[in-house]
């Protein structure tokens, strides 16, 4: 199954990309998830202080545990209204 | 009614289905699409969403402000993808048997909005564009 990765606003130009998929073995929390998309995508690294985390669809921490089928999304501060 | 468009919002329709008899006051926001952002000319905007979690954010807001404040109802609608000048971007509508819960609940309610619910704003102006992070 994996764990899907979503990206938006800023971080979606910045990755390239609005989703990945991550093998889930040795992901075991948010800040893992934030690390192994650092791999692929090196320029997400530059906006670590401002990110923020939801694990499927609730808002979360970097140390938030993670499971194989989970939806991780990174995305920055927001700005509806 | 909590939802995300991508047409105008009908505000008209969403009045119709929220206004109750016993109802005294209904107190409507409309946030709109100024020409302007912190000096700059703004062309136009885009709204974006990550629509799952912006959904079960946009109830979040209702359900809290019914807990916080007397009101009868409360509806909120936001619009998504390109929007031009005086367009409506949001909507919020807020019912109560009488006039002070349902202003103070329709502030909160944007306010908390803009705070906590999955939704980005671009600025596209006549030299580029721009993501806007956080609240202004």
């Amino acid at each position: 199954m994996g764990i899907r990765v979503l990206f938006f606003a800023t971080l979606a130009d910045v990755a390239g990309v609005h989703e990945i998929t991550l093998e889930s073995a040795g992901l075991s929390d948010v800040n893992s998830v934030f690390l192994r998309s650092t791999r692929d995508f090196p320029a997400l690294q530059a906006h670590r202080d401002s990110i923020l985390f939801a694990v499927n669809s609730e808002f979360a921490r970097s140390d938030t545990p993670v499971h194989d089928g989970d939806e991780v999304a990174l995305f920055p501060p927001v700005s509806g209204g | 009614m909590y939802r995300l468009v991508r047409e105008p919002i009908d505000i008209e329709a969403m009045q119709h289905s929220l206004i109750r008899s016993e109802d005294g006051a209904v107190v409507i926001f409309l946030g709109t699409v100024r020409n302007n952002a912190r000096g700059r000319k703004v062309l136009f905007l885009e709204y974006e969403a990550y629509e799952k979690m912006a959904l079960k954010k946009l109830e979040e807001v209702g359900t809290r402000a019914k807990e916080l404040y007397p009101i009868t109802g409360i509806s909120i609608v936001h619009r998504l993808g390109r929007l031009e000048h005086r367009d409506c971007s949001v909507a919020i509508l807020v019912t109560a048997a009488h006039r002070a819960p349902a202003l103070d609940a329709c502030r909160f309610a944007i306010d908390t909005l803009k705070k906590t619910v999955p939704i980005w704003k671009k600025e596209f102006y006549e030299d580029g564009e721009c993501w806007i992070e956080g609240v202004e």
